[in-house]
């Protein structure tokens, strides 16, 4: 397994060490709940080094990024950060991402740590020599410091005023503790927060400044697990279960980042034709009505006819009940609609409501 | 980890108290401890037929569903209503909260089991 430079660190907080997607990661500190609940109230650290970093620099940059992906990135100003979906020409998802846009001719990728040699050679297979592509991922570290006291925390550390990051927005070279980093007001929670990109070099005592100013904060570790349930909550959708290779972005409700109205881009085509034709299955959320935990794989059914597909399940600790995210049907697809949960061959009742299931907290 | 004297334990990190030809069944100190927050328990039915190494329930925790395995054959004859609204019992007390009682069709089964001291150099094998 790969190693983040901060996987001692993990040893020595007491992390439970799982293989994610080949990477060693604490899957969790203490417990789940307790880390979940920490950053919907206080504020957690993560370790997401996993995360790949492409940088994609040139005159071509900006023609190039805008083809690659669904988002419209014309309109984004310098030191923007831009959330799209890059497709396949048939509108299936190669990724999602976030792009870090430094100025028309230098951009920098944040993408799937298990997808990053996937997106350089997909990215890459589309270059010219008008822009160059470089997989940087070695070379950062990326912690995610997530909560709402998460701004307090990480001013301690800096002369930079905070709250002049806005959501979306990022700073280059700010100096945390004397370390410098990348500071984006972005996350995966559904709280205010920042992600953090560091040298890998900086990243042991970076964390360990920012685990020592949030000691009044209430701030804690907080590893994989809650990281899941804390974007399940918020649905955020997860690469491998509500987007892949054979699902597209329209169908997981990430239409407003797919500007069909935009000059051209890989898949506009097959997604174009799509919205014409309407969508014949669709993300939904879903509580269940009977006793059960809905997880991922899970077969749905509608008086005994296969409707869809759970993509993620869990017990939700903030709503403290049981919930899941699933592709239905289209026409199964509204607003309390019951349906049925296959779970162990019975089919349980759940029925499907509105997303996402925690309201965010962000600060805008 | 707490090991209990008294008890007997399986290779699935199960743990049976026997009291008379009824065995209560529930899972360890160390079966708790390793998956974490349990959130969901589904129980036998009572009156139901189990085989040795068949599956008595569930246990879930927030990332997983595990069956709870019965190291003994017999009939459920008890069922430990109060782990549906409370499963966090099995991790705040997991000698005391017992999944399930079967009454034992043929108490030799039992002599497959470990004691505690068997079942400490069994977990010591594990890690």
């Amino acid at each position: 397994m790969k190693k983040t430079p901060l996987y001692d660190l993990h040893r020595q907080y007491g992390g439970r060490i799982i293989d994610f997607g080949g990477w060693a990661l604490p899957v969790q500190y203490s417990d789940i709940l307790e880390e979940h609940h920490k950053v919907r109230t206080a504020a957690g650290l993560f370790d997401v080094s996993h995360m790949g970093e492409i940088t994609v620099k040139g005159p071509g940059a900006e023609v190039f990024v805008q083809k690659m992906v669904t988002n419209d990135i014309l309109k984004a100003e310098d030191f923007q950060v831009v959330y799209s979906p890059m497709c396949y020409p048939d509108g299936g998802v190669v990724d999602d991402l976030l792009l870090y846009k430094f100025n028309k001719e230098e951009y920098l990728l944040v993408v799937n740590g298990v997808n990053t040699d996937k997106d350089f050679q997909w990215l890459g297979e589309h270059a010219h020599d008008q822009v160059e592509i470089k997989n940087v991922s070695s070379e950062y570290a990326q912690l995610a410091l997530q909560g709402p006291k998460a701004e307090h925390v990480l001013q301690k550390l800096t002369d930079t005023a905070l709250t002049e990051i806005k959501f979306f927005r990022f700073k280059p070279q700010v100096d945390i503790g004397g370390i410098k980093a990348l500071v984006s007001r972005t996350g995966y929670t559904g709280e205010d927060g920042f992600e953090i990109y560091a040298s890998s070099e900086d990243a042991s005592v970076l964390w360990e400044k920012i685990m020592e100013a949030g000691i009044d904060a209430g701030l804690a570790p907080a590893g994989l697990g809650a990281r899941d349930t804390l974007r399940f909550e918020a649905a955020l959708p997860l690469y491998g279960q509500e987007l892949s290779r054979d699902l597209s972005p329209l169908e997981a409700r990430l239409g407003w980042t797919v500007k069909l109205d935009k000059e051209d881009f890989i898949g506009k085509a097959a997604l174009t034709a799509q919205k014409a034709q309407g969508l014949r299955r669709t993300l939904v959320g879903f509580e269940m009505i009977d006793r059960g935990v809905p997880r991922s794989h899970y077969k749905i059914e509608k008086e005994g006819e296969e409707i869809g597909f759970v993509t993620t399940g869990s017990f939700s600790p903030s709503l403290n009940k049981n919930i899941g995210l699933a592709f239905v049907d289209s026409v199964y697809a509204a607003e309390g609609m019951e349906i049925d949960i296959v779970i162990r061959k019975k089919a349980l009742k759940a029925r499907v409501i509105g997303l996402p299931f925690y309201r965010k907290r962000y600060r805008k | 980890m707490k090991v209990l004297e008294g008890l007997k334990y399986s290779k699935d990190h199960e743990w049976v108290r026997v009291e008379g030809n009824k065995a209560y069944l529930g899972i360890t100190d160390y079966a708790q401890s390793a998956m974490g927050n349990i959130v969901f328990v589904e129980l036998p039915e009572e009156g139901a037929e189990v085989g040795e190494g068949e599956s008595i329930g569930v246990v879930e925790s927030v990332k997983s569903a595990s069956d709870l395995y019965s190291p003994l054959s017999g009939v459920v004859v008890e069922i430990n209503e109060e782990l549906e609204d409370m499963p966090e019992k099995i991790n705040q007390e997991p000698y005391e909260s017992w999944i399930a009682a079967v009454e034992l069709n043929n108490a030799e089964e039992l002599d497959n089991l470990m004691g505690a001291d068997d079942y400490i150099k069994f977990l010591e094998g594990e890690a």
